[in-house]
């Protein structure tokens, strides 16, 4: 990352983003109780930069990305996208800003419209933004297609006509269709056979250095989030964790669920160190979680302070790197 | 059969009709697992794992499926080796769940909802063991306190819906060696889990085969869960074994061009996108048992192929100690 972007105004300020969700019980679906899946989350993102999104199924990572992009509403926070605030914006102001901001879903199978043919899956956002005349469309379909390695004819085909890579490509394609400056990846290859991934998360590498694209790259996969990010940010049970340049991340971890997440991944070089951090337990439940630092039931390094109010500040330690825990101590080296 | 054999599995054909024509799932594949041995079966969907594992059961739905041909060789507590592929159905029920445990990817599948669970790992007990219901559920909870369940007494009485996924998939380990199973068959079974919970599973599963000795057969997508519990490994790719070994010889140096590939898809947690490489990919997309090209099935995708890889199959041969590789060019793959 060269310097002038540093210093230039973020793409995105996310500031303390809140998502809660109403919890229904009983023969009546009444609300029992709140699931904050998002809670009090900020971060920036620059132009340009590729910012990946841990943590284990459940910390919050789909509830981030879809509120920033406001496909569901958040419950509290602030998100400025291109200086502008966009959380109180109504429906006329939101699709402007929404030609500028994508997504890309896990599941390319789920994701795409059986019924439509890929031509309209890839032109439906120009013609919902109005961009170009019919024949400026085709063509620009053609265009994008190539773009992601398939061919122009492609786009006469359905997409239960393609394998489970060619269609995340048409994903891919749909989100750039309308020429975004940011796009939230949402565990794009993660439903896809290894052989099949290396082949999106090039793509997607390419296409984001190509047209500069600012990227949320949400996945499980430690070591593909470290291939394609500049920045990491880890959850935990709906909190930021940690958030730092990815090379240190991988290799100064400050918090110790982010220590144990990269201890736990599982790494085919039989001559790698067996020893782990194994964590007791589970994610306690979201509706009920700890006071004070939420990993504190499970984290080996746990000290009574942990359970106070004031553990749960995130502070920076090094240069763009922050961390949710009281401990100086552990893992340092 | 060797004496230190569990499983052996000679040229076992497992068959589809599909339309048109037949599905060859899995097609000629030969692999034994030894007393103490923790044997990996590795691949991409749709390469066979499954259909292996559910052949070594009996379980494949018949039609569409039969078992075609080859041998299924098991020993038993007793000693003494059955050929499963030809066994009755009534000889089976007494093997599947008593000699032979099974756990798959997502428990709730293989546990009823409407039982607890002291009661679906006492029923194994008092079905297959004779156990009467007092002494199959102390059992139960000697199983449950053994796969690190917390409040193990608490939990014998709750339904599996009450738990996470990695409290249910302990509770299917639990119920899968209730019966001291000479062969557990594990297919996928941390797929569905965290890392951190996978993590605690393999470690779990580590711990049970050294103290009990059972024979496993794991299957499984990820190679590094591979380099985490097995002894030695099979690859599978459309059906057929392409390599095969020791663990360390073929994750250390793979013969087998996809292996080789697989390796190098998988970016290292040190790569980087910054450091301007790109990731290895293997062009193209795992072929349909269907749709099966003649010649070496990995032909289409391979960088080395040359012409005589498409007019035969190649052989699976010798390549090292304990170790084999399905290709002509296997001296060139570095
Ligand atoms: N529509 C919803 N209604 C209620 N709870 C939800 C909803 N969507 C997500 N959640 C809850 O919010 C939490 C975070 O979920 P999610 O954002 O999907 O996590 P991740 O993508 O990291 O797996 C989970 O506890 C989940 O059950
Ligand atoms: N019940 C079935 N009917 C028809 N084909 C099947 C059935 N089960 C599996 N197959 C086919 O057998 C092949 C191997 O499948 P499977 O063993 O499940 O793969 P894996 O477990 O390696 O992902 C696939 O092509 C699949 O479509
Ligand atoms: S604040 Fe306490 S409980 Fe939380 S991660 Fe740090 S040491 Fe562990
Ligand atoms: S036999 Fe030929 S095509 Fe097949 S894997 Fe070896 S080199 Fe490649
Ligand atoms: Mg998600
Ligand atoms: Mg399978």
């Amino acid at each position: 990352m060269s310097t002038d972007v540093m210093t230039e105004q973020p793409l995105l300020s996310v500031r303390n983003l809140e998502k809660r969700f109403p919890v229904r019980g009983g023969l009546l679906q009444r609300p029992v109780g709140w699931v904050k899946a998002v809670d009090d989350l900020s971060f920036d993102l620059n132009r340009g930069e590729v910012l990946g999104l841990v943590g284990e199924s459940g910390s919050g990572k789909t509830t981030a990305g879809r509120s920033i992009l406001r496909l569901i509403e958040p419950t509290g926070g602030s998100i400025r996208f291109n200086g502008q605030e966009i959380t109180g914006l109504g429906t006329a102001e939101m699709r402007a800003q929404r030609r500028r901001m994508q997504i890309v879903f896990q599941d390319p199978y789920a994701s795409l419209d059986p019924r439509q043919r890929v031509r309209d899956v890839i032109g439906e956002a120009l013609t919902i933004h109005d961009i170009g005349t019919r024949a400026d469309r085709r063509d620009r379909v053609a265009a994008l297609l190539e773009k992601v390695g398939l061919s122009a004819d492609a786009m006469d085909r359905f997409p239960h006509e393609f394998s489970g890579g060619q269609r995340q490509r048409i994903g891919i394609a749909r989100a750039l269709a309308v020429e975004p400056d940011f796009i939230v990846a949402d565990e794009p290859v993660s439903a896809l056979d290894v052989s099949v991934q290396a082949q999106v998360v090039n793509l997607l590498g390419d296409l984001q250095r190509e047209l500069g694209l600012a990227v949320l790259f949400i996945a499980h996969d430690l070591a593909v989030v470290r291939y394609i990010s500049d920045r990491v940010a880890v959850m935990y049970l709906g909190r930021l964790m940690e958030i730092a340049p990815s090379d240190s991340l991988y290799e100064r971890p400050r918090h110790p669920y982010t220590m144990a997440l990269l201890s736990a991944a599982p790494d085919p070089d039989p001559d790698a160190p067996k020893s782990r951090m194994l964590l007791d337990g589970d994610v306690p439940s979201p509706m009920n979680p700890p006071s004070g630092c939420v990993f504190r039931t499970r984290c080996p390094f746990a000290l009574p302070a942990c359970a106070e109010p004031e553990a749960r500040a995130l502070r920076e330690v090094a240069p763009g790197h922050s961390v949710a825990c009281i401990r100086d101590d552990v893992g340092v080296g | 059969m060797d004496a230190d054999l569990t499983l052996d599995i000679r040229n076992l054909q497992t068959h589809f009709t599909a339309d048109p024509g037949v599905s060859k799932a899995v097609d000629g594949v030969s692999f034994a697992v030894r007393r103490n041995e923790t044997l990996a079966v590795v691949g991409e969907s749709g390469s066979g794992k499954s259909v292996t594992s559910l052949s070594a059961m009996r379980l494949i739905p018949t039609p569409p499926g039969i078992i075609a041909g080859g041998e299924i060789l098991f020993r038993g507590r007793d000693g003494q080796v059955r050929d499963l592929a030809r066994l009755s159905e009534r000889a089976m029920r007494s093997v599947r769940g008593n000699e032979i445990g099974m756990i798959f990817q997502e428990p709730m599948t293989s546990l009823n909802p409407v039982y607890t669970v002291g009661d679906q790992i006492g029923e194994a007990l008092r079905y297959h063991q004779g156990l009467d219901r007092r002494a199959a559920r102390a059992e139960a909870l000697a199983m449950l306190k053994k796969v690190g369940i917390p409040a193990a007494e608490r939990r014998l009485d709750e339904y599996p819906h009450q738990m996470s996924g990695g409290m249910r998939q302990r509770v299917m380990i639990a119920m899968a060696l209730a019966c001291r199973p000479t062969l557990l068959i594990a297919d996928e079974p941390t797929t569905a889990l965290d890392v951190t919970i996978q993590a605690q599973i393999l470690d779990l599963m580590r711990r049970l085969q050294e103290e009990t000795g059972t024979s496993i057969l794991f299957i499984t997508h990820n190679l590094g869960v591979v380099a985490e519990v097995a002894h030695r490994v099979v690859v599978m790719y459309s059906g057929r074994i392409v390599e095969e070994g020791d663990v360390r010889s073929l994750l250390k140096s793979p013969r087998h061009p996809y292996t080789r590939g697989l390796l190098a898809c998988m970016p290292h947690l040190g790569q980087r996108r910054g450091d301007g490489g790109r990731l290895y990919a293997i062009p193209g997309s795992v072929p349909s048992p269907v749709n099966r090209p003649a010649g070496c099935t990995f032909a289409p995708r391979c960088a080395l192929a040359e012409p005589a890889c498409l007019a035969a199959e190649p052989v699976l041969e010798p390549v090292g100690p304990d170790h084999s590789a399905r290709c002509r060019r296997w001296r060139d793959v570095q």
